[in-house]
């Protein structure tokens, strides 16, 4: 079979990333730039800049990135003591931390709300054992939980997949070379597995910054992050113009991040698979 | 010996974090009293209740009946793709994958407004049919990202030696080609399948009325309370896929053929 047969084999899938990827975002911006009667418009854009659109996008960006950077703290250390673990299986690993997912994602959610509430699991145990409640359930300490919790692993799974691809050899060496501990994290570990951090901040700040069922469930209904403003133009009041729009603004985010990630991982090395 | 125990301690503390919700709708789905807030007592009469909600049942069979079928359809697709996208010239490839990583890296809301855009003004009628189209635009990504890395260890030389020995491009595939991208397709699939289970937000926007999966009757269910039903049944799947994964990984596993 020559290369010519070989790349018609690939037509269904071209033609149906053009339908259902392609078109799909070119609606997108259609309806982001134009008014209801069809003409050309950047209103729908710029209503981000009201206060109500402003304040929903900061918060979201607030809270996206504390989460990030909670991820992050948490994931690197766990990733490193999985790594030295020596579980010689590599998909054990993973499915650790895909099992959850088969438990629902909005019912696991919902399960936080009975952790926290005043009267919850976690309260109880706390008075039992004399200390301060903690009362953080609909407020943004919630969702930031909520966010971490949902996706630590998407963290976890590249930086540990970068991890143990690198060559102890070379750790070794820079041992050999009287690097101390810090010196070889530093020079050496970090930066080979930069790629793997870059995808997982991209693999968490983007769900982050866009949801609205983590704000919804653990939030309360008072706190709108611009997903949740996103989700009420489509599916409450019904204008696709503005929802669009507002995604739009969405959307340079995430191409500011794949610009990011495109920068620091040329060979798309820091995949989650 | 303290750093190991410190070690062990943080691994275990974040494992406690991950896994306490799930124990928590594990505990919910065995309690009496119909609220999450106090516990009743032992019971088992949801699973008896489960059994009897057709409406739940219909959900739990859309949600399998969507994710298998756009995992199949993915996997079939997505792996053909792949052998045309290894053919492809350099730059024609970076497109190509450009594109496929729009899903994977786009907002699940944006890609759920966008294909409902696609879809009110194709005059498609909201329901199974469009989340099913949804779910297998999401899954095919998954797919060829994962076989994909296969694919560029092969030895094309071997397929060619195939051919030369007489055998035909499809059973020269079958028999050389596809048992070494083997793991990449099984853990392709097995991610769209789960990603597919577990997908709230792109069937929110692509789907109509009537039709449920179990995450958007779960949705619809927040605000006038969970049915503990709900919690039963996913306890089942839980301790189900636990059962299924706990045998997999006995079985002696290839150790080289890793996901």
């Amino acid at each position: 079979m020559n290369s010519t047969k070989k790349k018609l084999l690939g037509t269904p899938y071209f033609i149906w990333s053009a339908i259902f990827i392609v078109v799909p975002l070119c609606m997108v911006f259609y309806y982001g730039l134009t008014d209801k009667s069809g003409a050309f418009t950047m209103e729908n854009i710029l209503s981000i800049a009201t206060p109500e659109h402003s304040k929903a996008l900061w918060l979201a960006l607030l809270l996206s990135l504390i989460s990030t950077v909670i991820c992050l703290l948490l994931a690197y250390p766990l990733a490193m003591i999985l790594c030295k673990m020596n579980v010689n299986q590599h998909s054990f690993i993973v499915l650790i931390f895909i099992l959850p997912m088969w438990m629902n994602f909005l019912l696991r959610t919902l399960a936080w709300q009975t952790l926290l509430e005043k009267t919850g699991v976690i309260n109880s145990i706390l008075t039992f054992l004399h200390l301060p409640t903690l009362n953080i359930i609909n407020t943004p300490y919630a969702i930031v939980l909520g966010m971490v919790y949902n996706f630590l692993p998407f963290m976890v799974l590249p930086i540990y997949n970068a991890l143990s691809k690198i060559d102890v050899n070379v750790i070794n060496a820079a041992r050999d070379l009287g690097a101390n501990e810090l010196q070889v994290f530093l020079k050496v570990t970090l930066p080979l597995t930069v790629p793997g951090i870059i995808s997982g901040i991209t693999m968490v700040f983007i769900p982050a910054l866009t949801t609205f069922v983590i704000s919804n469930l653990l939030g309360g209904s008072k706190i709108l992050l611009i997903g949740n403003v996103v989700e009420q133009e489509f599916t409450q009041a019904s204008n696709w113009h503005l929802g669009s729009g507002l995604s739009i603004v969405l959307m340079l985010f995430i191409i500011l991040n794949m610009v990011i990630s495109a920068v620091f991982d040329k060979d798309g090395e820091g995949s989650v698979l | 010996m303290i750093k190991n125990t410190a070690k062990k301690i943080y691994v275990f503390l974040i494992f406690v974090f991950l896994y306490a919700p799930i124990a928590t709708l594990i505990v919910l789905s065995f309690n009496a009293s119909k609220t999450r807030a106090k516990w009743g007592g032992f019971t088992l009469k949801w699973y008896i209740a489960l059994f009897k909600n057709d409406d739940i049942l219909q959900a739990l069979f859309n949600t399998l009946a969507i994710a298998l079928i756009a995992s199949l359809v993915a996997t079939v697709v997505g792996t053909i793709a792949c052998i045309a996208i290894m053919n492809l010239k350099k730059r024609s490839r970076t497109v190509v994958m450009g594109i496929t990583n729009i899903p994977m890296l786009n907002a699940d809301i944006v890609t759920g407004i966008s294909l409902m855009l696609l879809f009110i003004s194709m005059g498609l009628r909201f329901g199974f049919g469009t989340i099913l189209l949804s779910h297998i635009t999401f899954c095919i990504p998954y797919v060829i990202l994962s076989v994909m890395p296969r694919m560029k260890q092969l030895n094309p030389s071997t397929f060619e030696a195939a051919l030369d020995l007489g055998a035909g491009p499809i059973y020269g595939f079958f028999k050389v080609v596809f048992p070494d991208i083997l793991p990449g397709v099984l853990s392709g699939f097995l991610m769209a399948f789960t990603m597919s289970l577990d997908d709230f937000i792109i069937t929110h926007f692509t789907k109509g009325a009537g039709v449920d999966t179990l995450s958007t009757k779960i949705y619809t269910e927040v605000k006038k309370g969970i049915k503990p039903e709900m919690y039963a049944l996913s306890t089942i799947i839980f301790v189900t896929v636990l059962i299924l994964l706990l045998l997999v990984n006995k079985a002696p596993a290839d150790k080289k053929q890793e996901a």
